[in-house]
This record gives structure tokens, C-alpha cells and sequence, in this order.
């Protein structure tokens, strides 16, 4: 037993000032912050003290080091005499005996007022733009508290991103997450961009806001999204959290947390629309598997934690819209599929949060075709309450279950097509082939600049499926061909 | 009895606790928070906690209260939505707004609120009552008279019954003495704690089957009235629709929808949506017959666990005073789960994907608790025919529906696969369907259902005697299809014959025209039986009449372009459930147009 050894703590007390002292530490006013020194052990991110009364389960710690540098930390279990914190810094280059560790008595804050807009901050809330630190009177604690279900407002005002793919098929709702699963290699970033660039509410102006947090993204990753923002002119009205991946790991833990508490102030005090972008949730996922191993937590599916839903959840569930309050959080993370492995236990429980997903193909993004969105897997669970009649127009729904459904038969075409051979297939088959091709090099494909109407999106959509004759569409109404399908009986040369 | 707290890991406390019994329920430190005793060491209690343990200080004062984990059961649940531990969630807004607070303690049901109680005629004055017998009664909505029971584990000689008039929750309305002499005070409603299965006087064969208006169910895959059932399926397989519309349009009494680990904005969805969902039989608002159990995934993961529970006994109590119930879990994965993190955290032997050993019969134990029942406090009634109550059924049902998540759409993990060997109905959703967007994406093939013989008597007394004729040939059809589909991906079309091209042309018929139903579309939302059936035959009918004309030597080809195969896919939106008449008619319709098409064909060769 390693920790068996250690008889004793020296402690020291602050007011201002350090000085040392042995007084009877109870949680009173008049001793705020207590010091102590020899940890009993250290390793992989965690500090392990004894002897420590008086302290609470996910308060905050200071850990200064043998060169007087500062760490932060959290107290993440309680057994007994033995206190575990973890060292968001790591616990490298640390000694047992020349570490101060200092509790704050208080859990994780940061600090809010409207004066967050336009800085760059680390995971903790520390300015990473060599600007002062933001003083207020209001902190919060990061982990924030779950909303009442009772107290949600339905999210189901269409947001136009002006990308066909999305609008048309997918269509995002302000309060919805709606998750980027991505690879290595594939446009998500360029994607996100552009979503930040385009996205509007259909004849209204807003007071808007955008929270970046990336968590172990690479420098120019991080460059990317700031010079897009300065580019658009929207740096005023982004607040942005930072952790490369050269950073320290466990901050990734604690980052998403700060960002959200941001993005909660912003929305539900400040009545701003906000829109959150976290990237890359796996990542997060994997700094927590790191800490949960060293801890020794029974692992699940691939060494996550069996807590990684919940964990989850308690990130992706602060977006929303509340009733009575005029703002609202809209999200969209990315999560890259390990492997491109949809079934990967951070992809699959994402799934199961969120509202949806939009999922990016390598294959549509080999053929050149940019945003690559695989639309058979991709969906939006929120959409059927956004559009229609009175948001959008009358037709949206079914010709976006028509699209889908004829899409899914033409894959089915070309999978044949692959075996027996273009030749055999019958004249409608034909008409599927043509179908799904232009689907994916017209109404898929678009510029990265160019900006659709949700009108442009669907009367595109009505060309593409005028490829087909109105006997195969069974998904549209009657009057919906009436009005919008002109077939002229035979598939159109590309 | 008061403790202090020694160990503090997440949501699971240690505290030195003597003489708690495992269940019993505890408060804890100054916050208050609740916890649930679930382990002894020595003198040590290991203790889940509902909420958030954060600022938790070892050393805190942990009060043990002395009774386990119950829930108040009386007038006022419906309607009514409540967290993982019964705390109502509308109320809770008022008080603490829009964040759910630490360490606060509400009653479930308003205690303020006066009930019109109507006693009963049926008890006479020091007879001899016991536990399950009504009463009175209060209407709670409209649509549903509630019995005010007697607590199943109390009996004795009733001394006083209020008389019919307001009351609220706090005034007496009986009062009995037992059998060790003393007296007892009965009210409106009473407490039952949730891991105790309510007592009821014997089961019962569940013999009709639940109507739930969708096709794929009701005609294929039917589940009874006290059935268990499990949805399966991988996110995005339109699970929680599917049981959207079970809990709109089942013909049940009461629904507990328990969304266990889900989505906030769902429950929203739920909460907006039904209120204004009128109840197709009663035109009444869906809400008077529904409770809601909310436990979102970022609410704390023991009340997760406590809320299947939760759920399940309020099911219980409306079961008792005769009525038929469902409950709808959603998902018992996310249960499972909180299950394994508990596990987990007490060092427990993982066995497979880091569930502990335990879930097979935990799992079991809650499906268990549907069923069709003879309820307690009725028999004595009709052994005695001066006291008989006609007011209500001598059966109630619970009839469980859990939705199940499997990670990755992998039916063999151990929560499906336990699942799948308890539940008498599977309706296995396909990730395959619903990418086609082919909704309800229950998986024909996959999916069963051990209630096809009993409920084939139900069709035949009220819908039609060829039911389950027309069920097997349909399924028939469709697995026929689907060996033909994969010759056809091996060699192409070109090898089949004209009949065998038929076949894949009526199953689309049945996919398109049958099994699809959206729930968006207002006519196709719920269908009733007569209605599924008359589709069902249609279908059939065009197969057989093609299959004929095609013996004559017509091609598929020309049959495929007969017009009225695309209004025979759509008939199932355009006629609703009460125009039956005009599906027969367009039935009869159909064979008419192929006698036409027969004449003129055979014409044509003369």
C-alpha cells in the first residue's frame, strides 16, 4: 500500500499573503483557503493526498509545483482519508514532498459578462489572447445544472444554412445539436464554416452569438476557424475556448463545461442565439478514457467508461430553448468516427443523444463532391416540426422522404448495376441511375460560397425528381405532381 | 438514525450507518439529498444518491428515514409529469424555476386540490373490508373514474366511510380497525414502495389484443393487453416515434410513458404534443389519460434507475381498479446502463460489456410485473351478490413495452439478448428500412410475435374470419421476395420468371401499401383493424388477379402501368378509418377494372 507511509501533512494557511500555521481546519469563513504539502502519490494525471478534512467531492485545488508554477485540479473522489484530484495540467515533473496543493473550497467557476465576446480563452477560462482576465461579480460552476424538462420550449424555427443537403433533407432547428460525424481527412471544418457563415432565420435579423470550443485540434485547425470568423466580421460575436493538441489533455475535460456555461449566459441572461460548435467530442472522449483508466474504473465497450453516455449527455443536453427566455443554444459537434466506424461507442452514443446527425462519406468525397453528405444515414429529428406550410413550404416533407426514398432505390440500381452490368437494367432502373447521379453532382454538390434558398433547394429537388416518372413517386401527393413534376418520359444526358 | 458520510465516488456514497436496511431511503448533509441504502459493510452503508453528489464534505450527517423508496398513489397523477423519484416537474418550475434543484422535497400529488369522492353504496358499515376493495370513487378526468383502494397490505372492519362529498388529499375518508384493535385512518390516496410488486388476487389469461392503429403491429406482430414487448433498434430507427404513436393511439386506459435517459427536447415533444392530441374513441385530450416519467439523460443516473420502478407501480395501482395500462420504457437500455455504472463503481465482476451479472434477472423481474390479473378486493364482492360492483372490471392489465438501444445496432449484446429471450413480442427495427426511409422500420423478418393464435380468435369474432389467412400469405409473399431479391442481385432480373417478377411487385405493394404508415400524415396516423385488414386484402387481391392475367400471358410489364396500383399505394391516406366503405367499394372496383382488362386481353389474342 503505497499510501500507507505518509503520517502527516503540513499545511499552511492563506489570508493575504502565504503564511504557515496549525490551526484546526474546519470550513469556516475565517479559514477560506487551505494549503497543504506531501501528496502520498502521483501518476497519470492524479494526485492522491491524506489526511485532508473538510473537503468537498468536485471542489477546486491549486497545485503548485517545486518551481512555483501553478496547476488546477479537482477533487474527483473522497475515500476515507485519501483525497484523489486531478491535475487538469498532468502530473508531470511533480514531487511528493516540494508540492503545495491549495483548496479553494468552491467547485470550477467562470466568470460571465458580456465582455467574453471576441476572446480567446483555455479550457479553464484563462485568457489565452494575452488580454486581462474577465472580472465579474457573476461566476458560475461549469457543470451547471440539468434543465427541467417541463421548463424546455420545443425547438422548431428552421434555420436556413443555405446548404441543400442540410435544409432540404436535414433541416436544423434553433435549440437542436446536431452532430458532424466526420474522419480524418474529410471537409468538416470547411463544412462548419461555412454553416457559421450562412446560417439565418428566414426573414429575421438576429442577435446572435457563437461559441467555439475545440478541444485537441491542431494550431492550424484553431487558425482556420479564427481567420473565417475575423473574415466574416463576426469576431465581435464569438467567444472562443481553445485546447490544441499540444495542450494538456485533462484540460479537454473541463473545457466544454466552461463553454457551455458561457453559451448558457449568453443565451438565457443575454437573450442571444447562440451556436456552439465543439470540436472534436472525440477527443474529449478519448481524455476520458485516459483519466477513468488511471482511476480504475470498470471499462465498457473499448475501454470507455460505462458513465461515457451520461458524461456525454450532461455536455449535449445544455443546448435547447427554455420557455420565457429569449435565447437559446443551437449545437453542432464534431465527432470523428475512429476508423470511419459508425458503430465506434463515441459515435453511437452521440447518435443516441442528439437530435440527429449529419454524416460526412469518404466515397462522395473522393468523387469530388463537396459537402460530401452521406444523406442515408444522416438525419434531423427535430425537422418535421420546423418546416412545412407555415415555416418553410407546404411540400418540404414528403419531397424530402421522396428524395430519400428514391435515392435508397437507386443505390439498390447501382449495386446491381455492379454485377449484371449497366446494360441489363430495365428503362426505369435507367431512370434511377440518372436519378441518383445528378442527385449527388446537383443538389449535394454545391460551392462552398454559394448560399441557397430553402426554395432554390426545393425546386431543385423537384427537377431531379422530374428525372422519374410520377408512377414510382409514391412518397409526394397527388397535387404536389400537379403542381411541381414535369416528366418528359425520358432520362435527360448529364 | 443518523450517520456520517465516509466515501464519496461520483453518485455512490459510503456513510457509517447502523441498522439501515438495504432499500431504505437517506438524506444527506446539509444539502439534503436523497439517496437509497443498497449494500451493508459492517457498519458501513453503501448508498446511491439521486442527484449530484458535488460539495458533498466527508463527515456530513446521513439521516436514515426508515422506509424504502415509495411512491403516493392516488387522484391527480394524470396529467401530471414527474422526475425519476416522483417529484412533479411542473411543480418543481414554480418553486425553484428552470433548473432542477439539489435536495428538494415536494409531494408528488397537490395536496390542496378537493376531489369530488362519491362513496360507495356496495361496503356496509362494520363488515369486514380488506386491501384492493374501492371505496368510493373520484373522477379524475373525463376520461377516467378513479377507485379509491383500500392499501393492499391493510384490512379490517370498516368503522367510518365519509360521505360522498370534497375532499382533498389530507382529509380522511374511512376508517377501519384492524385485527390487533386499532384504528386506522384511510385517505384518498397511499404510498407503495416501487420494488415491491403490488399484490393482485390471481393471473389471468390476457386474452384481447392491444389496438395500436399501426399496420405492422396490429396485423403482423400483434401484442396483447398484459403482454411484454421490446423495440430494438440503433439510433435514428424511429424507436421513440414508434412509441409516440403507440402511446397516442393504444386502446388502452391509462399510458406511463418513462423516458429513461432520453432526450430533453423529446419530452417536450411528448409534453407540447399531447395536450393537444385528442383521443380518437373518448375526443378527449390525450393528456387525461397519460402520465409522463421524465429522467433525461443529463439528469442524475440513480434516478434513472429508480424511474422504471416509478413507473411500473404507478402502472400497478391503475391496473387494481380494473383498467388496462401500458407502459412504455424508453429506453431500458439507458436503465441497464445506470445499472452497470453503479456496478461499476462498487467494484462489481463485470461480465459481459462491463454489465454485472445481475442484469438477466433484474430485467426479467421488471418485465414480469405486466400481466393480466384478477385484482385483489373483487372476489369478495362477487361471492356476496347484495355486494357485487359493477363500477369496474374484475381484470386490469399492465401491458410493458421497453425500447431497447443496442450500441452499434448489434441485436447480440446483452440487454437485446436477455430482452429477446423474455418478451413474447419483438418488434426489431432495421437500420436498413429506416435509411430508405420505410417507416415503421420494424423489420418484417426479424421481428415475431407468440400471440398470432390467440388474437386470430379476436379478428375472427370482430373484424373478418380470413385474418390470419391473409397475415401468412402476406408474410409468405415477402419472404418469397426476399429470396428472390437475392437471385436477382446475383444474376439480374432478366432470370426470373413473369410470375416470379410478380411476386416482387406485390410485396412492394405490401411495403408501400401496407406495412409503410406515416405518422405524420394525419389519415394514415392510426388505422382501424377493419381498415388494416381491407388494405391487406386489397393487395392480395391485385396479386391474385395479376397472378391470373399474367397465367393468360400479359406481361409485368403492362401490368406495372396499370394505374390502379399507384391509388392502391396510396389508399391508406386517402381513406381514413371511417371510410371503410369506400376502400370496399374501391375493392370491388379493383376486381371489376381486371375482369375489363381480362376480356379485352383475351379480346385481343381472338
Amino acid at each position: 500500500m503505497i499510501f500507507k507511509n505518509i503520517a502527516l501533512n503540513i499545511r499552511r494557511n492563506f489570508y493575504e499573503g502565504i503564511k504557515c500555521e496549525e490551526i484546526d481546519c474546519e470550513r469556516t469563513k475565517a479559514v477560506r483557503e487551505l494549503e497543504y504539502r506531501q501528496a502520498s502519490a502521483a501518476h497519470g494525471g492524479l494526485l492522491f493526498m491524506h489526511n485532508v478534512p473538510g473537503i468537498a467531492y468536485g471542489d477546486q485545488v491549486i497545485v503548485t509545483d517545486h518551481r512555483n508554477h501553478k496547476r488546477n485540479g479537482q477533487v474527483v473522489q473522497i475515500s476515507g482519508e485519501l483525497v484523489t484530484i486531478q491535475v487538469i495540467e498532468g502530473t508531470d515533473d511533480l514531487d511528493l514532498e516540494r508540492t503545495w496543493v491549495r483548496f479553494l473550497q468552491k467547485p470550477f467557476q467562470v466568470s460571465l459578462s458580456t465582455d467574453v465576446l471576441g476572446r480567446i480563452f483555455n479550457g479553464i477560462g484563462k485568457p489565452r489572447d494575452d488580454r486581462p482576465p474577465i472580472v465579474s461579480s457573476l461566476k458560475r460552476n461549469v457543470n451547471g445544472s440539468a434543465v427541467n424538462p417541463a421548463a424546455r420550449a420545443y425547438p422548431k424555427e428552421f434555420i436556413q444554412t443555405g446548404i441543400a443537403a442540410i435544409d432540404g433533407l436535414n433541416s436544423l432547428v434553433r435549440g437542436q445539436k446536431l452532430p458532424v460525424f466526420s474522419g480524418s481527412g474529410l471537409p468538416h471544418n470547411r463544412l462548419l464554416a461555412q454553416i457559421v457563415r450562412q446560417a439565418k432565420l428566414l426573414g429575421e435579423e438576429s442577435n446572435f452569438a457563437i461559441v467555439f470550443a475545440a478541444m485537441g485540434i491542431s494550431y492550424s485547425d484553431a487558425l482556420f476557424f479564427q481567420n473565417n470568423f475575423e473574415s466574416n466580421g463576426v469576431l465581435g460575436n464569438v467567444v472562443m475556448f481553445i485546447n490544441q493538441a499540444d495542450d494538456p489533455t485533462l484540460e479537454r475535460l473541463i473545457l466544454p463545461r466552461t463553454a457551455l456555461t458561457v453559451a448558457e449566459y449568453l443565451a438565457f441572461d443575454e437573450d442571444r442565439h447562440v451556436l456552439v460548435i465543439l470540436t472534436d467530442m472525440t477527443n474529449y472522449a478519448e481524455a476520458l478514457r485516459e483519466i477513468s483508466t488511471e482511476k480504475g474504473d470498470v471499462p465498457a465497450r473499448k475501454g470507455y467508461p460505462g458513465y461515457l453516455y451520461s458524461d456525454l449527455a450532461s455536455i449535449y443536453e445544455r443546448a435547447g430553448r427554455i420557455k420565457n427566455r429569449h435565447g437559446s443554444i443551437t449545437m453542432m459537434p464534431v465527432v470523428s468516427m475512429p476508423s470511419d466506424d459508425i458503430t465506434h461507442p463515441i459515435p453511437d452514443l452521440t447518435g443516441y443523444i442528439t437530435e440527429g446527425q449529419i454524416v460526412l462519406s469518404r466515397e462522395l468525397h473522393s468523387k469530388g463532391i463537396y459537402p460530401p453528405i452521406n444523406i442515408s444515414p444522416s438525419l434531423s429529428r427535430l425537422m418535421k416540426d420546423g418546416v412545412g406550410k407555415n415555416d418553410t413550404r407546404d411540400d418540404h416533407i414528403r419531397v424530402a422522404n421522396q428524395l430519400f426514398a428514391a435515392y435508397a432505390k437507386a443505390q439498390e440500381v447501382r449495386n446491381l448495376a455492379s454485377i449484371i452490368g449497366a446494360d441489363e437494367l430495365s428503362e426505369e432502373d435507367n431512370h434511377f441511375l440518372s436519378f441518383a447521379r445528378d442527385f449527388e453532382t446537383n443538389y449535394i454538390n454545391q460551392d462552398e460560397e454559394q448560399e441557397r434558398s430553402i426554395f432554390e433547394t426545393l425546386n431543385i429537388a423537384w427537377e431531379l425528381l422530374s428525372i422519374l416518372p410520377a408512377s414510382v413517386l409514391s412518397r409526394v401527393s397527388e397535387a404536389d405532381l400537379a403542381r411541381y413534376h414535369h416528366w418528359e418520359g425520358q432520362p435527360r444526358d448529364s | 438514525m443518523d450517520g456520517n458520510l465516509t466515501q464519496i465516488n461520483g453518485p455512490l456514497v459510503r456513510a457509517e450507518l447502523t441498522e439501515a436496511c438495504i432499500g431504505e431511503q437517506v438524506r444527506i448533509g446539509k444539502l439534503n439529498l436523497m439517496g437509497e441504502v443498497i449494500g451493508r459493510e459492517g457498519n458501513i452503508a453503501l448508498i446511491q444518491v439521486y442527484e449530484d453528489t458535488e460539495s458533498l464534505i466527508l463527515g456530513e450527517k446521513v439521516e436514515a428515514l426508515g422506509h424504502p423508496l415509495s411512491v403516493e398513489l392516488g387522484p391527480g397523477l394524470l396529467g401530471q409529469i414527474f422526475d425519476g423519484v416522483q417529484r412533479p416537474l411542473l411543480d418543481l418550475v414554480q418553486i425553484s424555476g428552470d433548473y432542477i434543484p439539489r435536495g428538494v422535497n415536494i409531494p408528488a400529488l397537490n395536496h390542496d386540490k378537493k376531489w369530488l369522492f362519491e362513496a360507495s353504496q356496495n361496503l356496509e358499515m362494520d363488515s369486514i373490508v380488506s386491501g384492493g376493495m374501492s371505496l368510493g370513487t373520484v373522477k379524475e378526468t373525463e376520461l377516467v373514474t378513479h377507485q379509491i383502494l383500500i392499501p393492499p397490505n391493510c384490512s379490517g372492519t370498516l368503522i367510518w366511510l365519509a360521505e360522498s362529498g370534497s375532499y382533498t388529499l389530507n382529509d380522511p375518508v374511512a376508517r377501519i380497525k384492524n385485527e390487533q384493535d386499532t384504528e386506522e385512518l384511510l385517505y384518498l390516496s397511499h404510498r407503495w414502495p416501487v420494488r415491491t410488486p403490488r399484490p393482485f388476487n390471481r393471473r389471468a389469461d390476457a386474452i384481447a389484443p392491444l389496438i395500436t392503429g399501426q399496420r405492422i403491429f396490429d396485423t403482423f406482430f400483434p401484442l396483447l393487453k398484459g403482454g411484454k414487448a421490446a423495440i430494438p433498434g440503433p439510433f435514428g430507427a424511429g424507436k421513440t416515434m414508434i412509441q409516440q404513436q403507440i402511446a397516442r393511439w393504444s386502446d388502452a386506459d391509462i399510458v406511463i410513458y418513462v423516458g429513461c435517459g432520453e432526450r430533453g427536447n423529446e419530452l417536450v415533444d411528448v409534453l407540447e404534443s399531447f395536450p393537444q392530441l385528442i383521443d380518437p374513441r373518448s375526443k378527449r385530450s390525450l393528456m387525461e389519460r397519460t402520465i409522463l416519467v421524465a429522467n433525461t439523460s443529463n439528469m442524475p443516473v440513480v434516478a434513472r434507475e429508480a424511474s422504471i420502478y416509478v413507473g411500473v407501480t404507478m402502472a400497478e395501482y391503475y391496473r387494481d381498479q380494473g383498467l388496462d395500462v401500458v407502459m412504455v420504457a424508453d429506453s431500458t437500455s439507458r436503465w441497464a446502463e445506470a445499472l452497470r455504472e453503479v456496478a461499476g463503481r462498487l467494484g462489481q465482476m463485470p461480465v459481459e460489456e462491463g454489465y454485472p451479472a445481475y442484469l438477466a434477472s433484474r430485467l426479467a423481474a421488471f418485465y414480469e410485473r405486466s400481466g393480466r390479473v384478477h385484482i385483489l378486493g373483487h372476489e369478495k364482492n362477487n361471492s356476496d351478490p347484495s355486494g357485487k360492483d359493477p363500477a369496474r372490471n374484475d381484470q386490469g392489465s399492465v401491458t410493458l413495452i421497453g425500447a431497447v438501444s443496442p450500441p452499434g445496432g448489434d441485436f447480440s449484446e446483452p440487454v437485446t439478448g436477455h430482452t429477446k429471450e423474455i418478451v413474447q413480442t419483438f418488434w426489431a427495427l432495421s437500420k436498413e428500412l429506416a435509411d430508405a426511409r420505410h417507416y415503421p422500420s420494424v423489420s418484417w423478418t426479424e421481428s415475431f410475435s407468440e400471440y398470432v393464435s390467440v388474437t386470430a380468435d379476436w379478428w375472427l369474432e370482430n373484424v373478418h374470419p380470413d385474418w390470419l389467412q391473409l397475415r401468412t400469405e402476406a408474410l409468405s409473399l415477402l419472404s418469397q421476395a426476399q429470396e428472390l431479391m437475392r437471385i436477382v442481385n446475383l444474376v439480374g432480373p432478366e432470370a426470373l420468371s413473369s410470375e416470379q417478377r410478380w411476386v416482387l411487385e406485390a410485396a412492394d405493394l405490401i411495403k408501400e401499401g401496407v406495412l409503410q404508415q406515416s405518422a405524420l400524415d394525419e389519415v394514415d396516423s392510426y388505422a382501424s383493424p377493419e381498415k388494416q385488414f381491407l388494405l391487406l386484402q386489397m393487395m392480395l387481391i391485385i396479386y391474385h388477379q395479376g397472378e391470373s392475367l399474367i397465367t393468360l400471358g400479359m406481361s409485368v410489364q403492362a401490368l406495372k402501368e396499370l394505374p390502379l396500383l399507384i391509388t392502391a399505394k396510396r389508399c391508406k391516406s386517402t381513406y381514413s378509418s371511417e371510410q371503410t366503405e369506400n376502400l370496399k367499394q374501391f375493392i370491388i372496383q379493383i376486381k371489376s377494372d381486371f375482369q375489363k382488362y381480362r376480356l379485352e386481353y383475351t379480346q385481343e389474342f381472338l
